[in-house]
């Protein structure tokens, strides 16, 4: 009723294989990207954009490159927080180095040098795999933050050990800083989200995410029918740090504006990242920012209930949070694995039907 | 002698007894990974929580004080009693057991015959879901935990390595009887593990969970039970740690460094756990003393990953852990 196929015709190989071969899906896609680029732009103050918008974006993009790595290619990664300060600290150094070049090149480059960093840990992903490697991971998180921390050039030998991210613009318009306004840092960060989205979709449903999704299937059989996991898993490294590079970048320069490495970029965000994946799906675009969200919103709406609402002290509802987030991500590992990606499909399974239950 | 090498001497033994700590906790990891293949990510916070848990009950805290004063508007905090440590332990012990059960019962029931990765990321929740219960129960602040162990420098030790150097060792009491506390549990569990009837069970079941099951092991009950005793070896851990540095959310992060000792010594060995402890506890130490001043400090932090990391690349399957044979 709602959701509907019938009359939906592909006459040529490009229309079939096309992202959203369904007319329906096509048009909720381009109403999703009208509504994000032309209204909310509008609609936004401050307090949406630094609590929910700017995160969600943010960590979406995070979500995305460890999904590449961790549900497409199956080599889950605890270091995701420190390839993030790797993208922020490139950043810093390139926008204090060169400050006449674009913002936009300067994120790009850290993205590049995140991938560098990253195909370097994940090296011994050739040999190791499972837990152990999710364990190897963690060196990276531990050593990058402690580099961070304690080798004085990254931070430019400032005299406490942070990061601020100098006022840069982009056409003219300032997007880090202090005289940011909201929506441009939106704009700043949804392109970027958008563009994400769409290489990731597309290197994913090519051959190289075909390749990917063999080894995290069977890598001894996906290896005797002629994928190099050496080439598939690195590339996987690579691609999936270049996000997150990325994300680390945009959180430093436009989000946060100041950093301190071990407060930042911990292991818990590691784990956040994670656990975004988890609840939002393995192996989903979509699934990556409907964990993000997921994850941005539930904080908010737990302060806004508890602690505005029924005036709880804070710690309390953050520790509620730790529990809750937890629990889901039990719960989603039992009952539904795939997460919030595999219930939206189920949804569409049940609206193409409606009214009729078969 | 030249001091530096008195110095490195001293830091040598000192690394000796943060290795054996650091073993306590990868105790607990080996007992679960070889009777359930579950790679328990969790240990850490059940030490904390452990922890926490003795001293809320020696203190006489309310539970979930906080909790019942924010929905009732009361104001309660403490029984208002001060109960020995013994008496403290054995509750404590009782919890433990208690969350093996739930554990057991609520979650891996669910999720037997799951891929290891996806048990790993569940035990991930179940680390946080517990530090979030461990928080809301006992209240974030740190606290001091007392159960009558002998504190500071041993003078003995700091009067004889005087006469023979020249230079007293400082070796913190604590340690040595982590030490022998650690030496007497391990050997306890090797017999244990050896001459009980639930021991061998135990056995039988981490060699082939299908054959223990056909001769009428309960795998279930062994189970709960490897996750008493990891719990117990929890407590333990925790009571050495939270004596030393106070009972805090650090102590779970101390407890990850039994992860790379672990994949030092292989997952699967305990002779392995205790081995590989010690050289990371030596060679943290030793690292830092030597190298550490030259790159800027804190080197502890990554230390022990980054070795293991290397070893890992030559050598997958640990120290003394089994060959990984992959079959298709």
């Amino acid at each position: 009723m709602f959701y509907r196929e019938a009359g939906d015709f592909s006459t040529t190989y490009r229309e079939d294989s096309q992202t959203f071969p369904i007319r329906f899906d096509r048009l909720r896609y381009y109403a999703v990207l009208l509504i994000a680029f032309a209204v909310i732009p509008f609609l936004l103050n401050d307090y949406w954009v630094n609590a929910i918008f700017l995160p969600f974006l943010i960590y979406s993009i995070a979500a995305i490159g460890l999904n590449i790595l961790t549900g497409y290619c199956g080599q889950v990664s605890l270091g995701t927080g420190g390839f993030m300060a790797v993208g922020a600290y490139a950043t810093y150094k390139l926008m204090t180095a060169f400050p006449e070049i674009s913002m936009v090149v300067h994120i790009l480059l850290a993205g590049g040098v995140t991938a560098f960093v990253g195909v370097l840990f994940g090296l011994p992903s050739l040999r190791i795999k499972g837990f152990y490697l999710a364990v190897a991971t963690l060196a990276a998180q531990f050593f990058l933050v402690w580099l961070f921390n304690r080798v004085p050039w990254f931070y430019n030998y400032s005299a406490s050990g942070q990061i601020n991210s100098p006022e840069r613009t982009f056409f003219g318009i300032p997007i880090t800083g202090a005289n940011t306004e909201p929506w441009a840092v939106y704009l700043f960060c949804l392109v970027f989200v958008t563009l994400s989205a769409v290489v990731a979709r597309n290197l994913t449903r090519g051959a190289m995410g075909r390749k990917w999704m063999a080894i995290r299937d069977m890598d001894i059989a996906a290896e005797i029918i002629g994928v190099n996991p050496l080439t598939a898993k690195l590339s996987a490294f690579a691609i999936s740090s270049f996000f997150v590079g990325v994300s680390g970048a945009l959180f430093f320069s436009v989000y946060l504006g100041a950093v301190e490495v071990g407060e930042v970029f911990g292991i818990n965000k590691s784990f956040l990242v994670l656990f975004m994946i988890i609840i939002g799906g393995l192996g989903s675009i979509f699934g990556s920012f409907a964990g993000a969200a997921f994850l941005v919103l539930l904080p908010v709406f737990l302060k806004n209930v508890l602690v505005t609402g029924l005036g709880w002290p804070t710690d309390l509802a953050a520790h509620l949070e730790f529990m809750i987030v937890g629990f889901l991500i039990i719960v989603f590992l039992i009952v539904e694995p795939h997460g919030i990606a595999q219930l939206w499909r189920v949804a569409k399974e049940k609206l193409r039907l409606w009214p009729f239950p078969h | 002698m030249p001091d530096q090498l008195i110095y490195a001497i001293e830091v040598f033994f000192n690394g000796l007894m943060a290795g054996v700590l650091y073993a306590l906790v990868a105790l607990g990891f080996v007992l679960i990974y070889k009777a359930s293949g579950i790679f328990n990510y969790a240990q850490g916070v059940m030490a904390l929580f452990a922890a926490m848990t003795l001293v809320g009950v020696m203190e006489g805290q309310v539970p979930f004080a906080h909790l019942i004063n924010a929905v009732l508007g009361t104001k309660v905090h403490h029984f208002g009693w001060h109960l020995p440590a013994l008496v403290g332990i054995i509750t404590t012990v009782l919890v433990m057991v208690v969350l093996a059960w739930l554990v057991q019962r609520i979650i891996f029931k669910h999720l037997v015959g799951q891929e290891p990765i996806i048990l790993f990321m569940a035990t991930i929740g179940l680390a946080y879901f517990m530090e979030g219960l461990g928080d809301m129960m006992w209240g974030s602040e740190i606290k001091k935990l007392d159960v009558g162990l002998p504190q500071g420098i041993n003078l003995w030790i700091d009067e004889t390595t005087y006469n023979i150097f020249d230079y007293g060792f400082f070796i913190d009491n604590l340690d040595i009887v982590a030490t022998v506390i650690a030496i007497i549990l391990v050997s306890g569990l090797v017999i244990f593990a050896q001459y009980t009837k639930e021991g061998r069970a135990m056995r039988a079941v981490a060699d082939d969970h299908q054959a223990a099951l056909s001769v009428g092991v309960s795998l279930n009950f062994i189970w709960i039970m490897v996750w008493s005793v990891a719990g117990f070896v929890a407590l333990v851990a925790g009571i050495m740690w939270g004596t030393k540095s106070g009972v805090q959310f650090s102590l779970s992060l101390i407890a990850l460094k039994a992860l790379p000792v672990l994949m030092l010594g292989g997952f699967t060995s305990i002779p392995g756990a205790i081995v590989g402890g010690l050289i990371i506890g030596v060679g943290e130490k030793l690292f830092e003393f030597l190298v550490g001043p030259l790159i800027g400090g804190a080197t502890e932090n990554w230390f022990a990953y980054v070795l293991a990391l290397l070893l890992l690349v030559f050598r997958p399957q640990g120290l003394f852990g089994e060959k990984i044979i992959e079959r298709v």
